[in-house]
């Protein structure tokens, strides 16, 4: 009988460290399979050169176009974002407080966070059709803040939420409209916590390709209007994988390293920052 | 002082009233995209019966035949492999992690598994054409692949390596942070006192982790668990670069797939002039929103549930 | 009563990271009979007190030096297996915490572990256990459902009955009525005077009176030392050191 306890824990104590194991492995499996293929092909010319002669055919030239179009993409579609779920996360916290109201607003935040990208793409380029908009740097612009829009919103939610509610209270004590609560207060307790919401979405933004593939589309050349087709990193590693030539296949796999280390600087950061926030609450 | 008071309430009515309208509006999204895909997808609802679209097996856009079987089969088969390889390797990990890892690994492992939830699903493609599809393919080709020939599930007709099994492995490995990171948090914040009180009654850790942590953390679990499959269920990228995109319903592990979303992706934008075809894009759209929205809402009620009753 | 000592505690230390919770503390607790382990808050009631059932080791950064000799033989030696100590000393909690099962179910959890509940006989035990902790009369219509839908004090019945199933011949006390409403106090103190008979008690408490009325032995903790141990009425009537008889002083006056 004890013999048999023990044997079962024995087991499954085994089972987890497998399991650990394969996790671990399979990520690090990962970065390894991309510093192996990306770094071989990483070169200046690859980071500051356009694609020479078709990007899928030619087989000069670089990836810059991707690599700014999507810096573009991601950095409009952030800001978009940013400027709707501000407002939105301050409504929360000092508006609408506990009503029923905050409560749909939040319902409505957590069905737009689990719609699937492809699915915002398709309605992103419904409405550019009717608006007449064809596929550019504005319409993934557009497509990208959607899905950003629910990252950021829940992420200030959360650092808003950390703000000990004395503190709101004590600047209402003093006779502070919720306006200056929420600018003088709010925004200056929460600062960390909410530019780990931005560099999050950013990153979750900047390697989608699902929401980008028909709303931003892609070129060869640098992004020079809102309203033209502009490249990003995610869909050069898609389209240029494909390709029977190994040499742009090169740029595919340039292309998703740079993005890999992209975001995972951006992760790493915003993560380092959270905890400082949490140091800061806590203390 | 009047006048810089009456100022100050105007900018605070001002305030409350725009951020008001932009929430509104924000939740408004949520209802339009909705809609929008509905109304563009009702040419198709309304001239097909659903049971129709929902079950023929014939995609013929030209001859104006639109049948999301082998889609929604596609779809189905590549998240449930996922699933099958993920849930249990996720939960032992969760389990791991919030039980038995000593501190340091803790500190380590943590952090990594977070941040690799952020890696883009075209990282994962393309992880899957360098490294899975090619082990698939050997498996097909290689003895032990032969033998499993024979097993239901497991005939090798497509000597490819781009099938389902591909699929699955990329996707269970891309839902691993996921489950992971939700799991061991809702364990890790079964109370301290429960777990004494079995130790308390001489039960092992293992016990006292079987009989009454996992029981007490079921819920979230489970909500873990379904954030994951709806991630893995909506996920384009990825699955579309190692499945195939054969439009069949697939018959076997090794077979080659075509997903919902991979649907979308290849054919949106492209065919604009046949009637009907966009409409039935569209209504696919729908179909994987219906589905996504209710697994996870159904989750976030879960974990809202425990985050307010503890 | 009490002629070789059921627990003793040698040179007992306990460091929680750099900080000493417990300062080379040795005393030896009487077989059968109530032991109420007083002191202020924060000298260490808690601490040693999860010492002797080895769930000190499992919060953290703990380091522990001495030993606890249960019947003779050091619960800390390396061969010990934890799970048979802490099956003969039982924990009755300060709060409650009802397993996420149902009545019935709380009362068996440790004789299924154990492999000690036939099939045949589970209803008698469950009976024969709630009554045992005074619960019987109220749970017998409801076994099956939750046991979190009880009461705090019935909670706190449920917790002693599940702790009484796996038949303990110690049962450690952490203040357990502290949560507890004068009634359901009343009724918890009831029971393990009732269960002295049988058993080594050990009750940490805060409530002095509490201490008088149900021990037969005291022993006095002061920031982390053993101050005074002996039998109730001398350590109460006629302590003989300065810092007890103040201590008690601070509750009579
Ligand atoms: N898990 C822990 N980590 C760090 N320090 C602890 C921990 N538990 C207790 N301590 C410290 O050890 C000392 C003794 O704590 P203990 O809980 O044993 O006191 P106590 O006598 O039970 O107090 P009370 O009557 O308030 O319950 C205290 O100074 C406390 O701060
Ligand atoms: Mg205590």
């Amino acid at each position: 009988m004890k013999r048999l306890r023990r044997l079962e824990e024995y087991l499954f104590r085994f089972l987890m460290g497998l399991s650990l194991v394969i996790v671990l492995g399979s990520l690090m499996l990962i970065l390894g399979t991309m510093l192996w293929r990306g770094l071989p092909s990483l070169s200046l010319a690859m980071l500051t050169q356009v694609p020479k002669g078709g990007y899928y055919l030619g087989e000069e030239g670089g990836i810059l176009n991707a690599i700014v179009g999507s810096l573009c993409l991601a950095g409009g579609a952030t800001l978009l974002a940013l400027l709707l779920s501000l407002p939105v996360a301050i409504y929360l916290h000092t508006y609408a407080g506990c009503s029923r109201a905050a409560h749909l607003v939040r319902l409505a935040m957590d069905v737009l966070w689990g719609i699937p990208s492809i699915v915002y793409g398709a309605f992103a380029f419904t409405i550019m059709l009717w608006i007449g908009l064809r596929a550019s740097l504005l319409g993934g612009i557009i497509a990208l803040a959607c899905l950003e829009l629910p990252i950021i919103v829940r992420g200030m939610d959360e650092a808003f939420r950390l703000i000990p509610s004395a503190l709101s209270e004590a600047s209402y004590a003093l006779g502070a409209t919720r306006f200056e609560t929420a600018t003088r207060i709010l925004l200056r307790q929460a600062t960390a916590g909410l530019l780990t919401a931005v560099l999050l979405a950013f990153g979750r933004g900047i390697g989608d390709a699902a929401s980008v593939l028909f709303t931003a589309g892609y070129t060869d050349r640098l992004p020079d209007s809102l309203l033209r087709p502009v490249a990003s990193l995610p869909l050069a590693v898609f389209f240029q994988l494909g390709t029977p030539f190994p040499a742009v296949q090169q740029r595919a796999y340039a292309a998703g390293l740079v993005l890999t280390v992209i975001v995972l600087t951006l992760s790493v950061v915003a993560r380092w920052l959270s905890r400082r926030l949490m140091h800061h609450v806590v203390r | 002082m009047e006048r810089r008071l009456a100022f100050r309430r105007l900018t605070d009515r001002l305030a409350g009233c725009s951020t008001t309208a932009l929430s509104a509006a924000t939740s408004l999204l949520a209802v339009a995209i909705g809609l929008v895909l509905l109304a563009r997808a009702w040419p198709i609802l309304t001239t097909r019966p659903l049971g129709e679209l929902l079950l023929s097996t014939t995609w013929k856009p030209l001859q104006n035949a639109f049948g999301y079987y082998p889609f929604i089969m596609g779809t189905l088969c590549v998240t449930g492999v996922a699933m099958v390889i993920a849930v249990p390797i996720c939960l032992l990990t969760a389990v791991y992690l919030a039980e038995y890892a000593p501190r340091r690994v803790y500190a380590v492992v943590k952090p990594l598994i977070d941040v690799s939830a952020g890696i883009p699903s075209v990282i994962f493609g393309i992880w899957g054409v360098i490294m899975v599809v090619p082990f698939v393919q050997r498996i097909a080709s290689s003895e032990i692949g032969r033998s499993l020939s024979r097993l239901p599930f497991f005939q090798i007709d497509n000597p490819t390596g781009y099938s389902v099994l591909a699929g699955g492995i990329v996707l269970a490995i891309m839902v691993f942070p996921v489950i992971i990171s939700v799991a061991e948090e809702v364990i890790r914040a079964v109370p301290v006192g429960l777990r004494e009180a079995s130790w308390a009654l001489g039960a092992s850790r293992w016990e006292t982790i079987k009989y009454v942590v996992l029981r007490h953390a079921a819920p979230g679990v489970l909500a873990a668990v379904i954030l994951g499959f709806s991630r893995a269920f909506g996920e384009t990228m990825a699955v579309m670069m190692v499945v195939g995109n054969v439009p069949q319903v697939p018959r076997s592990l090794f077979d080659a797939a075509y997903p919902l979303t991979a649907l979308i992706a290849n054919s949106y934008g492209e065919m604009m002039s046949i009637p009907l075809y966009d409409a039935a894009l569209l209504g696919a759209a729908l179909l994987l929103l219906v589905v996504v929205l209710l697994f996870n809402l159904s989750a976030r009620l879960v974990l809202m549930r425990i985050a307010r009753y503890g | 009563m009490g002629d070789r000592p059921h627990i003793e505690v040698q040179g007992l230390s306990v460091w929680y990271g750099g900080q000493q919770a417990l300062k080379d503390v040795s005393v030896a607790f009487p077989a059968h009979g109530i032991t109420a382990v007083i002191g202020p808050s924060g000298c260490g009631k808690t601490t040693l007190l999860r010492s002797m059932n080895r769930l000190l080791e499992t919060s953290g950064e703990v380091r522990i030096s001495g030993r606890v000799l249960l019947d003779g033989t050091d619960i800390y030696a390396p061969k010990v297996d934890v799970t048979e100590i802490r099956t003969r000393i039982g924990l009755l909690a300060s709060k409650p915490f009802p397993l996420p099962m149902s009545i019935y179910d709380n009362v068996l959890y440790g004789p299924r572990i154990h492999g000690l509940c036939r099939r045949d006989n589970a209803d008698a035990t469950v009976e024969r256990y709630l009554r045992a902790a005074d619960l019987w009369e109220e749970v017998r219509d409801r076994l099956q459902s939750p046991a979190h839908a009880l009461s705090t004090g019935q909670q706190q019945r449920l917790c002693l009955a599940r702790a009484l199933a796996v038949e303990p011949e110690v049962l450690l006390c952490d203040e357990p009525t502290a949560a507890l409403d004068p009634i359901s106090a009343q009724r918890i103190e009831d029971l393990l005077r009732g269960l002295k008979r049988h058993m080594t008690i050990i009750l940490v408490t805060h409530i002095l009176r509490q201490a008088r009325r149900l021990a037969d032995f005291v022993v006095f903790l002061w920031l982390g030392e053993l101050v005074e141990a002996g039998p109730a009425e001398q350590v109460f009537n006629n302590p003989c050191n300065e810092r007890t008889r103040a201590y008690l002083m601070g509750d009579i006056g």
